[in-house]
């Protein structure tokens, strides 16, 4: 047994995976019968189908050659995640200015032509303009700054 | 002439100052985005989703509409003028587009882009005038099973027509269902799959998957490139084609219409398929055959008026079967449930200024791509010289501050944040976030159509064959799983993507 597409399976291993935990989750509800189908039976018959194919697609890694590694470089994906984040926890607690000013300046640092000064210029512009827009013109309401 | 009454209908709705204004914003805005590379149509209308939530349901979906086929045209201009396609439908015009302009003949590339968008737009408008109503009422006899049949088939339909790795498209459609099932069971009440997270009591916002998978996702797989953007743009002088342009393109354009037309209206088709298989069509039936691939102007008619046209049938299926072909369809679903409407046979009867109106100011928004983009192509060209440093922060902002303004909650972003991370690890291994989207939107639907077809019969799942058009569908959709399962046809159409 050798794998001999890594992409393939990781991405089984993946709805295998998926396909399981959902039909576990589903067995808490009422499965009911064919005729009068419970909260728990199309899930289950869905989660059992997904860890099946699941199967399938690991099943073509060892027989379907793509032997190029994906390859993973968590840098990029981490910066903009952490500064997504950043803005789910700034806009409510702080207000609409300074979550948009972290988002832009720290997901900014996941280009490779990163530079401070460019950043800040880039935050302070955007979040004048999300005022503008977001506040002032469409109306939604945003609590701008702290203590706004 | 009921067809002449109801154009006149959706002309007096569509022509109304307040709509046009909201067709011109969005073929506007969609014509902006679609020129900036890296976003394609689909996180384009993710993302302005939030923009028409206060407008009333008409105008939401008429600037929708004006944002998907407005960001098609956009795709095409960059594509001609620096071969850089907007968005995926573009990359064949990119073929002889680009060579035109390198041969000093980007005007006329671009005025027959316009001229066969617009050709095709006015075709296209025209067929789901006609077509669109037997359909519906066709749709009105269908009990459960045939929806759920039909659902069926446009899901394996999605999955097979698109291109990439066919059981792992599947596997992502199955996991999209799954997805589509968090959330409250409207049958018993019984909230499932949701950990007690009152956010997602009633289910995931369909904004917070597509933001994440294509948006976010996009935005991390784009920066990992480090790509050199050559932006010498060819000088655009005379924008009409001459009349021998026009006599050499005509042809093209009238079959890459009539292509793009059936090809829209198909299950997982739409505008990608159709500029594909048109440029294919062309090189093997333009007369004389030559030329294409070095700057034939043909190559330029022919997939763009199959992309226009594929784009504007791709609303039937929506507005007759309530079923979306592809993933921006399935974007128009969400946004026309969450105005309260509900897709399918009924909105034609029950909101015929809705239906008309939307379908007239297609007509309009194509003759406002034509009317304005000439005129501004100088300010597209501008904007592709801004970097890609500044532009995908800006695209996160509108991102974050779209799904949280979608409940005023930070959880919707955080959740955005988790699909992101998903959406990045599906990228890598090569699995299509679009049926993804499909089988989300189709979920909670083919539950109720599966458990009311089962109540009908009583437990006995061969109720689905014994009714002839669901016993049929689900032949098709066999078949199709068949034709992708058979190494000869397999090969044939690796062949025609490759192209």
């Amino acid at each position: 047994m050798k794998i001999k597409s890594p992409k393939d399976f990781w991405a089984g291993l993946m709805f295998i995976a998926f396909g399981l935990g959902f039909a576990f989750v589903a067995q808490n509800y009422e499965m009911g019968t064919a005729i009068r189908m419970g909260p728990g039976y199309f899930p289950t018959l869905l989660g059992g189908l997904l860890a099946v194919l699941g199967l399938v697609v690991l099943g073509q890694s060892l027989v379907v050659s793509d032997p190029e590694v994906p390859k993973f470089k968590l840098g990029a994906l981490a910066i903009v995640l952490v500064g997504i984040c950043l803005f789910g926890f700034l806009v409510r607690s702080a207000g609409l200015i300074p979550a948009v000013l972290a988002l832009i300046v720290v997901s900014s640092i996941a280009h490779s032509e990163f530079k401070w000064r460019d950043a800040a210029l880039l935050a302070v512009g955007l979040a004048a303009f999300s005022v503008v827009v977001f506040h002032y013109g469409l109306g939604l309401p945003f609590k701008l700054y702290p203590g706004h | 002439m009921d067809l002449i009454a109801n154009l006149a209908l959706g002309f007096d709705v569509a022509l109304s100052f307040e709509n046009v204004l909201y067709c011109f914003f969005g073929v506007l805005l969609g014509t902006l985005i679609g020129v900036l590379p890296g976003l394609g149509p689909t996180a384009t209308i993710a993302m302005l989703l939030p923009v028409t939530f206060t407008l009333p349901p008409v105008a939401a979906l008429i600037m929708l509409a004006g944002i998907y086929y407005g960001s098609q045209y956009g795709g095409s201009t960059t594509a001609i003028l620096v071969n850089l396609p907007g968005e995926s439908a573009s990359v064949v015009t990119a073929i002889d587009g680009y060579k035109m302009a390198r041969m000093g003949r980007a005007g006329p590339a671009l005025g027959i882009a316009a001229i066969s968008s617009f050709f095709a737009g006015c075709v296209a408008t025209l067929v789901i005038g006609v077509f669109a109503p037997p359909l519906a009422e066709l749709a009105l006899k269908f009990g459960p099973a045939e929806y759920f049949s039909l659902m069926v088939l446009g899901l394996v339909a999605a999955v097979v027509l698109a291109h990439g790795p066919f059981v792992k498209a599947l596997c992502m459609v199955v996991l999209g269902l799954l997805l589509g099932m968090v959330g409250t069971d409207v049958n018993s009440g019984v909230p499932r799959f949701n950990f007690g997270i009152p956010e997602i009591a009633e289910n995931i916002d369909f904004v917070v998957i597509a933001m994440g998978l294509f948006g976010i996702a996009e935005i991390v797989v784009n920066l990992e490139r480090t790509e050199h953007r050559d932006v010498s743009v060819a000088k655009v002088t005379r924008i009409l084609p001459t009349k021998e342009d026009l006599k050499l393109a005509w042809p093209s354009i009238v079959r890459g219409t009539a292509l793009g037309s059936v090809l829209g209206i198909l299950p997982g088709g739409g505008s990608l398929l159709a500029s594909f298989a048109s440029y294919t069509m062309e090189k093997k039936l333009a007369r004389p055959p030559k030329h294409f691939g070095e700057g034939d102007i043909r190559g330029v008619a022919a997939p763009e008026s199959a992309n226009n046209a594929g784009a504007q049938t791709s609303f039937i299926p929506l507005l007759t079967l309530g079923i979306p072909s592809n993933p921006v369809m399935a974007l128009m679903i969400g946004a026309m449930i969450l105005k309260g409407i509900v897709p399918g046979p009924m909105v034609m009867n029950e909101r015929p200024e809705l239906f008309w109106g939307m379908i007239a100011s297609m007509w309009v928004g194509n003759l406002m791509l034509v009317i304005l983009n000439l005129p501004l192509i100088g300010m597209w060209i501008k904007l592709l010289t801004v970097p890609y440093r500044a532009l995908y922060p800006a695209i996160l902002m509108f991102c974050c501050i779209g799904v949280y303004t979608l409940n005023n909650t930070e959880f919707n972003v955080y959740l955005m944040a988790l699909f992101g991370l998903l959406g990045y690890v599906c990228a890598k291994l090569e699995c299509e976030p679009a049926p993804l989207i499909l089988g989300f939107i189709l979920g909670p639907m083919m539950e109720e159509y599966l458990r009311r077809a089962m109540l009908l019969s009583r437990g006995d799942p061969m109720i689905f064959l014994e009714k002839p058009i669901s016993a049929a569908m689900l032949a098709v959709a066999v078949l199709l799983m068949l034709s992708i399962a058979l190494p000869a046809i397999r090969k044939k159409r690796e062949e025609a993507f490759q192209e």
